[in-house]
């Protein structure tokens, strides 16, 4: 029987452009358990547009809690564009009790210089928050025209890593752009992880253990924007043994949450 | 599940001959349970492509084919702006050689005129027409047609079979844009594993009209499957898309081909 999956790229609440199967906690709580997931890492589509971030996450946590069967982790939004975005941290860290935080930088119009970007990651990182930051949520060419959302520059990341003692940060949805040394500057910057959700080519996984080491690379699917047999099925395209595999299952993910508040 | 996949190409693995770059595409289509592959275009590609670039990229797809007749299939890749060329490839590559369709990219929009001895000649040839399409919001190539330039294609020539590469990438609207044509298939490959996909696909068109394609090696095997099995559609519907659909649109040239499945 194959080892169980830690998702670390679920979302819930509705897509702002699209109902998707799976849009309901409960009903994204199955469809995650029916694939063999047994934690998931689940941020909130409404952080991403949404002002009352506070009001997200508070959302987030109960319907984690109450309709998540035991599966789902709640990973709150911040926004340093935002007044006082520092309560919403603090919210996250001590009130939900949350393993992490999620951030949408191209969604919330900051770059990956900014102080304010910076000082986020070291409250998190002095709170033992681990941080998923998306890159992308979608092909930049399918985007709906009136919500064009720009690239996000990754390149001073490997920068931002370095001056950030403790950081422990996941990378979602990067993987169509960030490859080669672009990556594993980031990667080597210190404890960076990337989930294959938007991971393309034929036998994908295997080639990405080739630019950055295994033990950075988590299962991550998506879902419920992505089909979660994408991620599933990559694991099947590239030839990796059962302990390569059952790393980026399960235990990365696992090793990397125990260490959370 | 028997799967052929419409839509493969020579980029995107490693390799220094189309014979290594062919062995690695079916190595991971092994994996993936792929039994047969249609090859179009050659080891490097160019938007305008000369006569003699069409002739050099259909001849590594003739030298890829020729250890894996067994299990891979050829489309000749032809140019509307270079008509006689073309004409010739398809002399050459269909009705001389072991070719089954016509690969049309982005060198000219297809709602030209231009296009039209081709399509006509590849109907005579039973050929399968496989068009390129995408709807982007960054903005077309010059000659890149969108799935309503393909739709003005098949009101012209309404008795021949073709393929809306991509389903138009923006597939809400690729989907749309050719559900008035009957002749029109939609290729699902190429495009992120966006839940819903192939759920509308089968919704406006019916489960005959849609072919799984993958678009590989740029693209994953996994990820392109996951449209097709992670989709909430009837059993006897993926049945069809995996492979049926596609055995009927290649049944023709394959009976006058005298090729035995």
């Amino acid at each position: 029987m194959s080892a169980p999956i830690v998702d670390v790229n679920v979302n819930l609440s509705r897509w702002p452009l699209r109902r998707l199967r799976g849009d309901e906690t409960a009903e994204l709580a199955a469809m995650l358990r029916a694939a063999g997931v047994a934690e998931a890492w689940a941020g909130s589509f409404d952080g991403l547009l949404h002002k009352d971030i506070a009001g997200v996450n508070a959302r987030l946590a109960a319907e984690c809690r109450e309709r998540g069967g035991g599966l789902l982790v709640p990973f709150g939004s911040v926004n340093p564009a935002l007044p006082d975005w520092e309560e919403d941290l603090r919210r996250c860290a001590e009130e939900h009790r949350m393993a992490g935080i999620r951030l949408h930088p191209a969604y919330h119009g900051y770059k990956l210089e900014d102080p304010a970007f910076l000082k986020l990651l070291t409250l998190a990182a002095e709170r033992r928050l681990v941080v998923e930051l998306a890159l992308a949520m979608e092909d930049e060419r399918m985007m709906h025209p009136l919500l064009r959302v720009p690239a996000v520059d990754a390149a001073p990341l490997a920068a931002a890593v370095k001056e950030t003692p403790g950081l422990r940060l996941v990378l979602l949805n990067a993987l169509k752009g960030l490859r080669g040394e672009a990556l594993a500057r980031i990667v080597e910057a210190g404890e960076v992880y990337v989930e294959i959700s938007m991971l393309e080519g034929a036998g994908c996984v295997g080639s990405l253990l080739k630019e950055v080491p295994a033990s950075r690379v988590l299962f991550g699917s998506h879902a419920p924007l992505f089909y979660i047999e994408s991620a599933l099925l990559k694991l099947k395209e590239s030839p990796l043994g059962e302990a390569e595999l059952r790393a980026i299952r399960e235990e990365h993910a696992r090793r990397l949450s125990r260490r959370s508040p | 599940m028997e799967v052929w996949d419409l839509h493969c190409h020579l980029s995107g693995v490693p390799g220094r001959t189309p014979d290594e770059r062919m062995a690695r595409l079916i190595e991971h289509a092994d994996r993936m349970g792929i039994a047969r592959l249609c090859v179009f275009m050659g080891m490097e590609w160019s938007y305008d492509p000369s006569p003699e670039d069409l002739r050099r990229q259909n001849d590594d797809v003739l030298q890829a084919l020729s250890h894996w007749h067994h299990r891979a299939f050829g489309f000749a890749y032809v140019s509307p702006r270079h008509l006689e060329a073309s004409l010739d490839e398809l002399k050459r590559c269909v009705r001389d050689g072991p070719m089954v369709g016509v690969k049309l990219w982005v060198a000219q929009r297809c709602s030209d005129r231009s296009v039209d001895p081709i399509v006509e000649r590849a109907a005579e040839l039973k050929a399968l027409v496989f068009q390129h399409t995408w709807l982007k919001v960054t903005g077309n190539l010059p000659g890149e047609s969108t799935p309503m330039d393909l739709a003005d294609l098949a009101a012209r020539h309404p008795g021949a079979p073709i393929v809306c590469g991509h389903t138009g990438g923006d597939w809400e609207v690729g989907v749309r844009a050719g559900r008035a044509h009957r002749s029109v298939s939609v290729d699902l490959g190429g495009g992120d594993p966006t839940a819903g996909f192939t759920e509308m696909a089968v919704r406006e068109l019916g489960a005959d009209r849609v072919v799984f394609g993958s678009d590989a090696g740029g693209r994953s095997f996994a990820s392109q499957l996951a449209k097709v099995l992670g989709a909430a559609i009837p059993e006897d519907a993926k049945r069809r898309i995996l492979s049926e659909n596609l055995k009927g649109l290649l049944g023709p040239i394959l009976s006058a081909k005298g090729v035995r499945l």
